[in-house]
């Protein structure tokens, strides 16, 4: 009855190929986007944007990027967190050193120098698969930690060893430092987040993605038709990298403000963000944002509940939302292995049947 | 569907949101976590305090104090989800008990107009109050601490560390850096060699470090520790037999639950301290009568007389009066955040205040001004009675050497205000 194929005519091929075939979904899609962009900044307060919204987003980055790598091209990757750091510290040596030039620019840049590192540490997947390769990424994500508490020209020095983001604007608004307003901030991620999607989107349905997923499923087979997989796994090493890199740069300077390489970029940030795609489902754009929600807002969701509603004390709410958040994720994973992607497109399949199943 | 997720969560948020009250304080505290042991007495102090007030006096100046906890897990992202879900009930200042999150909250705060008090950490170029207007790190700060370390070394070696080799064992976060620039500083004026040996967090894993102590065998060990780092470390040098009372870690570092793991073993281990220790003091009868006697007192109520837990009475004590000073100055009983900061900058402690307040002879008389935001850096060191399962004040309080700090804390918080824009001066 909603969800309907019946009636929705393809006249041309680009219809046909279009991301959305089907109106309904269509009609969702630009609701969902016409909300985020027009209704939402204007009721978004410091709360939401700093505890709900930007944490939500700029995960969903990270989420989509990694996906890209493991979800799509079959590659474990631990070093998210590592890559994360290199786009945080990119951006900050980029803001400090260039201040005239405009914080996207910094965040794009920074995402290609992420991109490089990912590359390099790309490397070693062209001999090593599977757990193997998880452990050489797991060296990366050290060994980039290390580096930034290191060598301290990445902090300019500072006798902390904190980097902290400058007040930079866009069109004349501010995005990073103290003085900015929730609806900038969330704008200005918000446009991030569409872009990366929308390319992403774009790069799996296309030759890129498919040589990525041929990989996946079998490089051999993949390599005898054709596949080259120096060029399909370090592709998909950058563009992960990339996304990953954009994240790290928008968590640092427009989410965070300040940060601490080891406390920020810690080897759990690495599992983070691997949970949210295991959880929204691996090999899908939709599962990288469900599985971000799932993760950022759910803890968020119960300390509200628990605390502020029912009035618990804190750290029984705390240790209680560990429960409860693991317990739903094993629940989870047993009733859906494939993650709440699955469970949304067995939902569409459920809804174009219904109200006649048979 | 993303929005489709977060409306389904905007219902029971927006119901749970916090009821206002007369005077708000916010507690961003820790229970859990790798840092609980120390986050946990701290708290249920801070928390004693003013339910001391509320249950005794009714309040501060006849107004209720109502008190907000959060959970930060010592984890930046959650401080900051914690700062703002407090900030929008009109809390009056924010003592986030992690160095970590106060570099976080310095810019929003200040930028919201609320104040910070960064007891014994947090930034400590924010003494330059010409500079940083919303941030308070009274009655001493980590350089202090360094130099007051330095000066029980020299007292003891009779003012002469030349030769002597110094190690510092630190968390490798913004926390544990702090001193080090100082402690340079001093070797240069000092002539000791310092070697730097840093712990990740959470600092379980310190095998490499001790073993490294006990090849090169430093003089003296200062530690930078916290949570569950401090255990660890005491244990390891216990282990390496390194003698404790070479031992010396900062006030983070010299809490009951820090040494008890290690049995008898760390007997001897010195820690430096800002204020007195034990709980023979006259306020403990009113805590008594009031807080634990009436089932009132805050978590498991056994921390009652622990180092950690003085210290978090003493910074509710500073709000608390701090509070009192703002209503006198401002003539009104329901202060604002901007009027706590005014009460906070013209803050005076004396011997006598503390006597009325019934903790006598604890803790340093000193002074806030707008130049000054940190006090006079007066500190003291505390050594572990194993066998009586104590502390013990075994020096008198020192001050630290004002003129290295001084020009150091100039040179860093003009570089803060010249990187931000800030124009520094005093209103």
């Amino acid at each position: 009855m909603f969800y309907r194929e019946a009636g929705d005519f393809k006249t041309s091929y680009v219809d046909d190929n279009q991301t959305f075939p089907i109106k309904f979904d269509r009609y969702r899609y630009y609701f969902v986007l016409l909300f985020a962009f027009l209704v939402v900044p204007f009721v978004i307060n410091d709360y939401w944007v700093n505890a709900v919204f930007m944490p939500f987003l700029i995960y969903s980055i990270a989420a989509i990027g990694l996906n890209i790598l493991v979800g799509y091209c079959g590659q474990v990757s631990l070093g998210t967190g590592g890559f994360m750091a290199v786009g945080a510290y990119a951006c900050y040596k980029l803001m400090t050193a260039f201040p005239e030039v405009n914080i996207f620019f910094h965040v794009l840049l920074a995402g290609g120098v992420t991109a490089v590192v990912g590359v390099l540490f790309g490397l070693p997947s062209l001999r090593i698969k599977g757990f193997y390769l998880a452990v050489a990424t797991l060296a990366a994500q050290f060994f980039l930690v290390w580096l930034f508490n290191k060598v301290p020209w990445f902090y300019n020095y500072s006798a902390s060893g904190q980097i902290s983001s400058p007040e930079r604007t866009v069109f004349g608004y501010a995005v990073t430092g103290p003085h900015t307003s929730a609806w900038a901030t969330y704008l200005f991620c918000l446009v991030f987040v569409v872009l990366c999607a929308v390319i992403a989107r774009n790069l799996t349905r296309g030759t890129v993605g498919r040589k990525w997923m041929a990989i996946r499923d079998m490089d051999i087979a993949a390599e005898i038709i054709g596949v080259d997989p120096l060029r399909s796994k370090l592709s998909a090493f950058a563009v992960s990298s990339f996304f990953i890199g954009i994240s790290g740069a928008l968590f640092f300077s427009v989410y965070l403000g300040a940060v601490e390489v080891g406390e920020a970029f810690g080897i759990n940030k690495s599992f983070l963000v691997l949970f949210m795609i295991i959880i929204g489902g691996l090999g899908s754009i939709f599962g990288s944002f469900a599985g971000a929600a799932f993760l950022v807002l759910l803890p968020v969701l119960l300390k509200n509940v628990l605390v502020s509603g029912l009035g618990w004390p804190t750290d029984l709410a705390a240790h209680l939302e560990f429960m409860i958040v693991g317990g739903l994720i094993i629940t989870f994973l047993i009733a859906e292995p494939h993650g709440l992607a699955q469970l949304w497109r067995v939902a569409k399949e459920k809804l174009r049947l219904w109200p006649f199943p048979h | 569907m993303k929005l489709k997720l977060i409306s389904a969560a905007v219902a029971a948020i927006v119901a749970a949101a916090p009821a206002m009250a007369d005077l708000t304080f916010s507690a961003l505290s820790y229970r859990t976590g790798p840092y609980a042991a120390n986050g946990i007495p701290f708290a249920d102090g801070y928390q004693d305090y003013f339910t001391l007030l509320n249950e005794r006096d009714g309040g501060i100046g006849g107004e209720k104090i109502n008190l907000v906890e959060c959970e930060t897990g010592y984890n930046t992202e959650k401080g900051v989800e914690c700062y703002e879900s407090t900030k929008g009930s009109g809390a009056l200042v924010y003592q986030p008990l992690s160095t970590g999150i106060t570099y976080q909250l310095i810019p929003k705060a200040t930028a919201d107009g609320i104040p910070v008090h960064s007891m014994g950490y947090g930034r400590t170029s924010a003494k330059n109050g010409a500079v940083f207007n919303n941030i308070f790190n009274y009655p001493a700060n980590y350089w202090d601490g360094a130099s007051v370390a330095i000066k029980h070394l020299l007292d003891l070696n009779g003012g002469d560390l030349k030769g002597k080799k110094i190690a510092l064992v630190y968390h490798n976060s913004a926390y544990g850096k702090e001193p080090i620039r100082t402690l340079e500083e001093l070797s240069k004026k000092h002539g000791y060699t310092l070697t730097q040996l840093a712990v990740d967090h959470p600092g379980q894993e310190q095998k490499s470090q001790w073993l490294q102590i006990r090849r090169e065998r430093p003089d003296y060990v200062i530690m930078w520790g916290w949570g569950v780092m401090n255990q660890v470390a005491i244990q390891e040098a216990v282990n390496i037999r390194y003698p404790m009372e070479n031992f010396i870690g900062i006030w983070w570092s010299g809490s009951e639950n820090d040494v008890l793991p290690a049995g008898e073993g760390a007997n001897g281990y010195k820690a430096l301290t800002f204020h007195n220790v034990g709980s023979d003091y006259p306020l403990y009868d009113d805590i008594k009568k009031y807080v634990v006697d009436a089932g009132k007192a805050a978590g498991a109520g056994d921390q009652l007389g622990t180092v950690l837990y003085n210290r978090g009475l003493y910074a509710a004590m500073l709000a608390a009066e701090a509070a009192k000073t703002a209503q006198a100055m401002h003539g009104t009983a329901t202060i604002t955040p901007q009027q706590m900061r005014d009460g906070m900058e013209n803050l005076e402690m004396t011997e006598d205040k503390m006597t009325a307040l019934g903790l006598p002879n604890f803790g340093p008389s000193f002074k806030v001004s707008c130049a000054n935001h940190g006090g006079d850096g007066f500190g003291a060191v505390t050594q572990w009675d194993a066998k009586a399962g104590k502390w013990n004040m075994i020096t008198e309080y020192m001050q630290s050497d004002q003129e290295v700090l001084n020009p150091l804390i100039a040179g860093d918080s003009e570089a803060y205000a010249k990187e931000n824009g800030i124009t520094p001066g005093c209103n």
